[in-house]
């Protein structure tokens, strides 16, 4: 590889910084102790300490999955704290409460939530570690009806709504990591759009890991009722640390007859320095159930950081024309490892699903795209279409492809298209040859590359996708 | 055309060339003054390829002696992206794709950078589709064509009509049109021609790199140099094409031997 395609790529992490604010942490270590006081922390209903009991029990008798095209050394479960929040020195009711050190953070990571929040017309619920520490716009969406909160607050406030929906898209034993977060979640995002209700803004939250060694383990759940849609925005960053950190998050997705919801994210977590040190472990599951007619699933995401990836967000396809969607654009560098995809379960008939993969592999990263595509007895006239493109830079790097087809329906149609490019010297030289510098050309052709899937972004998330990419593979050209 | 108050444009001296460490530019000495056209021609494996590579600065080649000099400046210490702004331009023998970047949103950024380059305005897109399309005219091209990715899944005929639109959008004051001749019928060949030809200025001046003769019934060359194992052996007016026409290379390389006692 060239010395100018090496400095385009070898890029520093522009967001590592820890904020130092006191945190209270839980001991190493998991055991049914340790379930208790998460739940007894957060003052929690006796059926979810349940939830997270049989979770438990399932996940010890699990292992963990070997099949993904990804390396690491064992975790050690035991040497992970499960549970860290900002001591709360008072109870917050307005932003001007929030430690200043915090905002501070916030505004490094070029996230100022009033600005934001005003500027752009977002709701940001924000998520700092594991307690949610502030939530914007949450009167304007009550108004049409919206609740948009933390788990936490909605296990309180709405728990018959929680109860009915929880785990019923990812259940407790779905995967070894699925069940790990039902046990152990310590907080994420709530939402519910009532019928008829079309969400009047893209709703927003940022995730930040912020306390070293501490897993983070996410809880979303999303339900569309009859009728109403949402967009729903999920960006991430978090600050460098050299030792790894696990994420194991869940989002759970309800879409009754005639919903939409469309779920957008931009991921860059620390990916580990060039030589592969560090980095987060983000393993992660993502499902929507399109449950009732017409419904629809939306995958949106842009994966750019951590040192691996493994994530699937999925559609299953029940209700009758029910319609999936993934766009995705996975991009590694140094030594990153991404497995990652989707799946397409077409149960109802008529269902439609698309598939739009995107992976650039650089330095000495692996990237594979693995997808299923399953369509049931039941699904008459189904149909999918999957296009999954690899693109590599320098000749370091990996790039993999498994589609995993199977199809049990005779009328059903499904199409499958691949390619594998190179960002080769001779497309350098024909930019160059038009007055156009190497650092301009690599990031036309990429998002040339990824046209297809930034255009599905909401407009302010495309632009940030397209500098994050930017930061990713640019540098200083010599 | 060959006028008295002609500037010397380029000035190659004993240049020499490798790739992979075989040398393929044995020495080349060429002048190329404003408002000349000259036609490099040769069988396949001479090096004329090479050479236009070697001057727009493409690094798989490395340059082991020899000097050019590029309007009163150096050309080998400047990088590709440089040269390009300087003037020089390529028509690639293979335009390269690139495929989801439309040629709208590439031809206004190489537009923008060159016009910046030389201290003028730079054109918003607005203005930028205006002007392109009165290029295009120039070379009987669809519309439809500035959405499409650059030169992606364009015929052979499409791609080189591209190259000499870019030629048209960057007015250099050297093109080197590397085999553009190739993969063209007729009436492309016509259309594209007569495109360079109402390029070509007092100002600026060509280098065609050509196989065969046909090209030149179109571009009237004032010189046809013959290009062979990496060193020009003959260099003579219009004429001597039609005579490598009929009677092929081989002669040339044997009166030449025969020059020079071999």
């Amino acid at each position: 590889m060239s010395a100018v395609l090496q400095n385009l790529v070898n890029q520093p992490y522009k967001h590592g910084f820890v904020t130092e604010i006191e945190s209270d942490i839980a001991p190493k270590g998991l055991n049914e102790d340790i379930i208790q006081l998460i739940s007894t922390k957060k003052d929690e209903p006796a059926w979810l300490l349940e939830f997270r009991l049989k979770a438990y029990e399932q996940w010890l008798k699990m292992e963990e999955p070997k099949w993904p095209n990804v390396k690491y050394p064992k975790i050690d479960f035991q040497a992970i704290s499960y549970y860290a929040a900002p001591k709360p020195k008072k109870k917050l009711s307005s932003m001007d409460e929030v430690d200043p050190e915090l905002l501070r953070t916030f505004e490094k990571l070029g996230v100022p939530m009033h600005e934001r929040a005003a500027l752009a017309g977002v709701a940001v619920d924000v998520i700092f570690d594991s307690v949610s520490v502030a939530t914007t716009y949450k009167q304007k969406l009550a108004e049409v009806g919206i609740i948009f909160c933390s788990i936490s607050e909605a296990v309180h406030k709405y728990p018959d709504l929680v109860k009915q929906y929880l785990g019923t898209v990812v259940p407790i034993g779905d995967n070894y990591y699925a069940a790990l977060n039902s046990a152990v979640f310590t907080d994420g995002t709530f939402c519910f759009i009532p019928k008829g209700v079309k969400c009047p803004m893209d709703l927003s939250t940022y995730f930040r890991i912020n306390t070293e060694e501490s897993g983070q383990f996410e809880r979303t759940l999303i339900i569309g009722e009859e009728g109403s849609s949402v967009s729903y925005l999920e960006g991430c960053t978090a600050p460098k640390f050299d030792t790894n950190q696990l994420h194991a998050a869940v989002v759970e997705l309800v879409a009754l007859d005639n919903a939409d919801i469309k779920y957008s994210t931009v991921q860059n977590w620390y990916a580990g320095d060039e030589n592969g040190l560090g980095g987060i472990y983000n393993f992660v599951t993502k499902r929507g159930l399109a449950k009732g007619v017409n419904s629809r699933i939306s995958w949106t995401q842009v994966e750019t950081g951590s040192a691996i990836t493994w994530k699937y967000p999925s559609c299953i396809l029940q209700g009758e024309n029910s319609v999936g969607e993934f766009y995705s654009v996975a991009v590694t560098n140094h030594y990153q490892q991404a497995d990652t995809g989707t799946k397409m379960v077409h149960i109802g008939k008529n269902t439609r699903s698309t598939i739009v993969s995107k992976g650039i592999s650089a330095g000495h990263s692996n990237n594979s795209y693995r997808g299923l595509v399953r369509i049931a007895p039941t699904a008459a006239g189904a149909r999918n279409y999957s296009q999954c493109d690899s693109m590599l830079i320098g000749d370091q790097c990996g790039a993999h492809t498994f589609p995993y087809i199977q199809v049990r329906n005779q009328q059903a149609k499904v199409e499958h298209e691949a390619s594998t490019s190179k960002i080769g010297e001779d497309q350098l030289f024909y930019f160059a040859q038009r007055g156009i510098g190497n650092e301009e050309a690599v990031s036309m052709i990429i998002n040339g590359f990824c046209k297809d899937v930034f255009q599905q972004l909401p407009m302010e998330f495309a632009v940030e996708a397209t500098k994050l990419l930017e930061f990713k593979l640019e540098g200083s050209v010599g | 055309m060959i006028h008295q108050d002609s500037r010397k444009l380029l000035e190659i001296r004993g240049l020499r060339a490798t790739v992979s460490g075989i040398e393929i530019l044995k020495g080349i000495d060429l002048t190329v003054r404003s408002g000349e056209i000259h036609a490099i021609m040769g069988t396949n494996g001479s090096g004329k390829s090479t050479l236009a590579k070697v001057l727009a600065g493409h690094n798989a080649y490395t340059v082991t002696a020899g000097s050019v000099v590029f309007e009163g400046n150096d050309l080998l210490g400047l990088e590709p992206e440089e040269r390009a702004r300087a003037g020089v331009f390529l028509a690639f023998q293979y335009p390269i794709e690139i495929p989801g970047v439309s040629n709208s949103h590439f031809l206004r950024l190489a537009y923008n950078t060159v016009q910046a380059q030389r201290g003028k305005d730079e054109l918003d897109p607005l203005e930028f589709e205006d002007f392109v399309r009165e290029k295009m005219k120039l070379l009987d091209m669809n519309p439809d064509f500035l959405d499409r990715g650059v030169n992606e899944g364009f015929s052979g005929g499409e791609k080189k009509r591209n190259e000499i639109l870019q030629m048209a959008l960057l007015e250099p004051r050297l093109a080197i049109l590397d085999e553009t001749d190739s993969g063209l019928d007729i009436d492309a060949l016509r259309i594209v021609t007569t495109g360079v030809n109402k390029l070509a200025t007092r100002d600026n001046a060509i280098i065609l790199v050509t196989h065969y003769q046909r090209m030149l019934n179109y571009i009237v060359p004032d010189y046809v140099h013959v290009m062979q194992g990496g060193r020009i052996i003959k260099t003579g007016g219009k004429e001597l094409a039609l005579d490598l026409e009929t009677r092929g290379y081989d002669w040339v390389g044997a009166e030449r031997r025969s020059a020079i006692g071999a």
